[in-house]
C-alpha cells in the first residue's frame, strides 16, 4: 500500500553500534537462559547443584515416556485455541463497540485496559474467589439457577475456569491494538462504502476487516505465545493442574517440575520441547497465515 | 546523602556495641501469628546474649523458601538456618554437601546434645540411617479427626462422643446428612491423613524398606487390600453425599471452620485457627481406624518442618547457630511454644511440663495429637521418608480424584499412583546414587 522508504547507512560500523544495546539485551536475557536450558536438559543434577551427572538424552525419554506429558499436549492445544480464538474475538467485539462510542469513550477504554495491569497469580485467585464451589459468587449463582458447578472435580468446568481468566487478562491487550487498528482505517473509506449504501455489517466485513489482518495476525501470534507461556501462574492458583491432570499444559508442568518438584534437569528438557514447539508454530503462522494477510 | 541520614547513620554507628555481633540468617515460612511465635524465639535469645543475633525472614511458603534458599545457595549466600517441611527431608538428606549435620554442629560447638530426649516419632523423622540426627526438630503437627459438636447435636448424636472407627464414622455421616448436612465428611492434605497417617495408625507399610527409612531403592505399597478396603469406602462415601472432596493441601480447613462441613481430618496444628474463627462448639478425636486389623491403631505420622542448617559458613557463625539450638533445646522454651502455637510438644519433658500446668484440662482436644503421637513406633509407623515426595503426594492428588469423579475405580486409581510414584522414587535414585 505505502510505497517503502529505505535508509541506508554510509558507515559500516554505526549501524552495529545502533543494534548493539538491543542485541546485547537479546542475548543475556533469551540466547543466554535458552543455551543454559539446552545444557541442563542433558544433566540430571540435586536440588543444590552439589552433584551434576550428564546424562545425554534421558531427560527427553522419562517425558516420551510419560503419557502424562503427552496428554497435556492436547490438553495444551485445547487451552491455547480456545484462549486464543475466545480472546481475540471478545477484544475484537469490544474495540469495535469503543471506536463508535462518541461519548465517555476514555472511560470505557481505560476500564478494558486495566486488567492488563493484573498480574497473572491474582487473576487466578479473583476467578477462583468467583467460582469457588462452596463460596464462590458465581457458583452460588450458578446454584440457584440449578446448575451444579464444581470445577474441582468436573474437568471442563476447571478448563472452562482456566480459560475464562486467561482470556480475561488478555483481552485488554488485544483490544489496544484492535483499537489502534481501527483509528487508522481512513474514515473515507468506510464513508464512501455507507454512501454506496453497505450496512455496518457489510463495511466490517469488506473493508474493516480485511485492513485489520495485520493486526489480527499479530495478535494471533501474540495470544498463541501467551497461552503457551504465560499462563502458569494463572493456572497455579486456581487449579493446580486438576481435577487429575486435566487443566495441567505444558508450561504448568514445566514451572511445578522446576520450582516446585525441583527436579531442574527435566524441567529445563521440557522447557526445550516447549521452545521447539512455539517456534515452529510461529514458522507456521508467519509461513502460511501470513500469505493470507494483507498489509 | 542528606544531612539526616548522615546524622542517623552516625547515631546508629555509636550505637552499636563495641564488639561486632555475628548475625544468623534464619529463612522460615511461619506467617501471621506464628510468625510472631518465630521472632519472639529469636528476640528471647538476643537478649538472653550479645554474641549473636537471629535475624528472622519470613520467605513464603514452605515451597517458596526451599527455592529460594537453593537459589541463594546456589548464589553463595545462602541463609544459615532454613526451615523445610516434612516432605522435603529426603531432599535435603541427599544433600549432603549443602547441609550441616546438627548432631556434628553441636559437637564441633561443644554443647550437649540428646536426641533422646525427642519424641521417638519427632526424632525419628529427623535421623539418618547411622543414627545421626541432622536436622533439627522445630514444628510438628499430625493428624486428627475435627467435629462439629452443635452439628452432631443437631442430628441425634452425642457431642462428647466422636465417632472412633470408620464403621462409627459412616454412621454419623448417614445421621447428619438425614439432618440435611451437605457436607458430612472431608479431608485436608489427603494423601497424609488417608494414606500416610492411614498407614502409620493401622502399622501397615506406606512403602517398602520401612517407608524409606532404610534405603532410596524403596517402592510404594499403599495399593494393599487394606488400602483398596479404605479408598473403596470412602469412595462410596463420596457417591452417597457422605463424603466430599473439597481439593488438595489444606483447603478443605476453610470449609470445616465455615460450618460447611461437619466432620474432617486434618492437621492438628489447625486447632487455634478453629478455636478462633468457628462460630459453634468443636472437639478433636484420634483419628478413626478399622477396628478389625490386628495392632490399629497404631500411631500417627508428623507433618511440619524443621530446621536445616546449610554447608559453607564460617566456624564462628555455626557456634552462634548452636547455641541458637541450644536455646530452643531447653524444655520452658519448647513446653511454651507448644501451648501457643498448637504443634506438639516434641520432648516428653515439655509435655510434662504442660500437662502439670493442668494446660490440658483447659483446653480439652489438644491432647489428642500428644497421645496419637507420644508412643512406641514399629518400623512401620516411624514416618515416611521418600525422595520426590512431593511430586508423590500430587501424583496421589491427582489419581484420587479420578475416583471421586467417578472416572477410575480404587483400584485403578491406587495402582496407578503408585506405578507414577514409583517412577519418580527411581528417578531419585538414579540422581542420588551416590548415598
Amino acid at each position: 500500500m505505502s510505497v517503502e522508504k529505505r535508509v541506508r547507512f554510509r558507515s559500516v560500523w554505526l549501524p552495529w553500534v545502533l543494534i548493539a544495546p538491543q542485541m546485547a539485551i537479546v542475548l543475556v536475557f533469551f540466547f543466554w537462559p535458552a543455551g543454559q536450558a539446552l545444557v541442563q536438559s542433558l544433566q540430571v543434577q540435586d536440588a543444590f547443584g552439589t552433584s551434576v551427572q550428564f546424562v545425554g538424552l534421558e531427560n527427553f525419554r522419562n517425558l516420551w515416556n510419560d503419557e502424562t506429558y503427552l496428554a497435556s499436549f492436547w490438553t495444551t492445544a485445547q487451552f491455547s485455541v480456545l484462549v486464543a480464538s475466545i480472546g481475540i474475538v471478545i477484544a475484537l467485539l469490544l474495540a469495535t463497540m469503543a471506536d463508535s462510542i462518541v461519548r465517555g469513550a476514555l472511560i470505557y477504554k481505560t476500564l478494558l485496559i486495566v486488567p492488563y495491569a493484573v498480574a497473572p497469580a491474582v487473576v487466578g485467585v479473583l476467578w477462583l474467589f468467583m467460582f469457588a464451589p462452596s463460596v464462590g459468587i458465581v457458583s452460588h449463582a450458578l446454584r440457584s439457577v440449578g446448575f451444579e458447578w464444581n470445577h474441582l472435580l468436573n474437568s471442563n468446568h476447571a478448563m472452562a475456569l482456566i480459560v475464562a481468566a486467561a482470556v480475561w487478562k488478555q483481552i485488554s491487550y488485544n483490544f489496544l491494538f484492535f483499537l489502534a487498528g481501527l483509528q487508522s482505517i481512513p474514515r473515507s473509506l468506510i464513508e464512501a462504502a455507507a454512501i454506496d449504501g453497505a450496512g455496518p455489517w457489510r463495511r466490517f466485513w469488506t473493508i474493516v476487516f480485511p485492513l485489520l489482518s495485520p493486526t489480527t495476525f499479530f495478535l494471533l501470534v501474540i495470544n498463541v505465545v501467551y497461552a503457551f507461556f504465560d499462563t502458569f501462574a494463572i493456572i497455579d492458583a486456581s487449579t493446580q493442574g486438576g481435577p487429575g491432570k486435566d487443566t495441567s499444559i505444558l508450561v504448568y508442568k514445566l514451572y511445578y517440575d522446576g520450582f516446585k518438584a525441583l527436579d531442574l534437569g527435566g524441567s529445563a528438557a521440557q522447557s526445550v520441547v516447549l521452545m521447539t514447539i512455539v517456534i515452529a508454530l510461529t514458522v507456521v503462522q508467519f509461513r502460511y497465515v501470513e500469505k493470507r494477510v494483507q498489509y | 546523602m542528606n544531612l539526616k541520614s548522615v546524622v542517623f547513620a552516625t547515631a546508629l554507628a555509636a550505637a552499636a556495641p563495641a564488639f561486632a555481633q555475628t548475625d544468623i540468617q534464619f529463612w522460615h515460612s511461619m506467617p501471621g501469628a506464628l510468625g510472631e511465635w518465630v521472632n519472639g524465639l529469636a528476640k528471647d535469645f538476643n537478649d538472653s546474649q550479645k554474641q549473636y543475633r537471629i535475624v528472622p525472614t519470613f520467605k513464603g511458603t514452605y515451597d517458596e523458601s526451599m527455592t529460594a534458599a537453593i537459589a541463594a545457595f546456589r548464589g553463595g549466600n545462602a541463609p544459615h538456618i532454613l526451615q523445610v517441611f516434612e516432605v522435603g527431608t529426603a531432599t535435603m538428606m541427599a544433600s549432603r554437601q549443602a547441609v550441616v549435620p546438627v548432631t556434628k554442629l553441636m559437637a564441633d560447638a561443644g554443647l550437649k546434645f540428646d536426641p533422646s530426649v525427642y519424641v521417638p516419632a519427632v526424632a525419628g523423622y529427623y535421623t539418618a540411617p547411622n543414627g545421626q540426627m541432622l536436622s533439627f526438630p522445630f514444628n510438628s503437627s499430625t493428624a486428627v479427626f475435627h467435629y462439629n459438636k452443635d452439628a452432631f447435636k443437631a442430628a441425634g448424636l452425642d457431642p462428647e462422643k466422636p465417632p472412633k472407627t470408620w464403621p462409627e464414622v459412616v454412621r454419623a455421616a448417614a445421621a447428619l446428612k438425614a439432618t440435611g448436612h451437605k457436607c458430612p465428611l472431608t479431608t485436608s492434605w489427603i494423601s497424609w491423613t488417608q494414606l500416610e497417617n492411614f498407614s502409620a495408625w493401622h502399622n501397615v507399610e506406606f512403602a517398602s524398606k520401612r517407608n524409606g527409612f532404610n534405603g532410596l531403592d524403596a517402592r510404594l505399597q499403599f495399593n494393599s487390600a487394606l488400602h483398596l478396603r479404605h479408598i473403596e469406602n470412602l469412595a462410596n462415601l463420596s457417591k452417597q453425599g457422605l463424603f466430599v472432596y473439597k481439593g488438595r493441601a489444606g483447603t478443605a480447613d476453610a470449609t470445616f471452620v465455615s460450618g460447611e462441613c461437619a466432620m474432617y481430618t486434618g492437621s492438628s496444628a489447625a486447632y487455634g485457627n478453629i478455636k478462633r474463627n468457628a462460630k459453634f462448639a468443636s472437639g478433636i478425636s484420634t483419628l478413626p481406624f478399622y477396628p478389625d486389623v490386628p495392632g490399629a491403631p497404631q500411631n500417627s505420622v508428623i507433618g511440619g518442618a524443621s530446621l536445616w542448617v546449610m554447608s559453607g559458613k564460617k566456624g564462628d557463625e555455626y557456634k552462634g547457630v548452636a547455641a541458637f539450638f541450644d536455646h530452643l533445646s531447653r524444655p520452658d522454651v519448647q513446653a511454651r511454644s507448644h501451648q501457643q502455637t498448637g504443634y506438639l510438644p516434641i520432648t516428653s519433658a515439655a509435655f510434662d511440663i504442660t500437662d502439670k500446668a493442668g494446660f490440658y484440662k483447659q483446653n480439652p482436644g489438644t491432647d489428642v495429637s500428644v497421645t496419637q503421637m507420644i508412643r512406641k513406633t514399629t518400623d512401620k509407623s516411624r514416618g515416611i521418608r521418600l525422595g520426590n515426595f512431593v511430586q508423590i503426594r500430587t501424583i496421589i492428588d491427582e489419581e484420587l480424584e479420578g475416583v471421586w469423579a467417578g472416572k477410575k475405580t480404587a483400584k485403578e486409581a491406587l495402582d496407578a499412583a503408585v506405578r507414577r510414584g514409583n517412577e519418580q522414587l527411581e528417578r531419585f535414585e538414579k540422581a542420588n546414587k551416590s548415598l
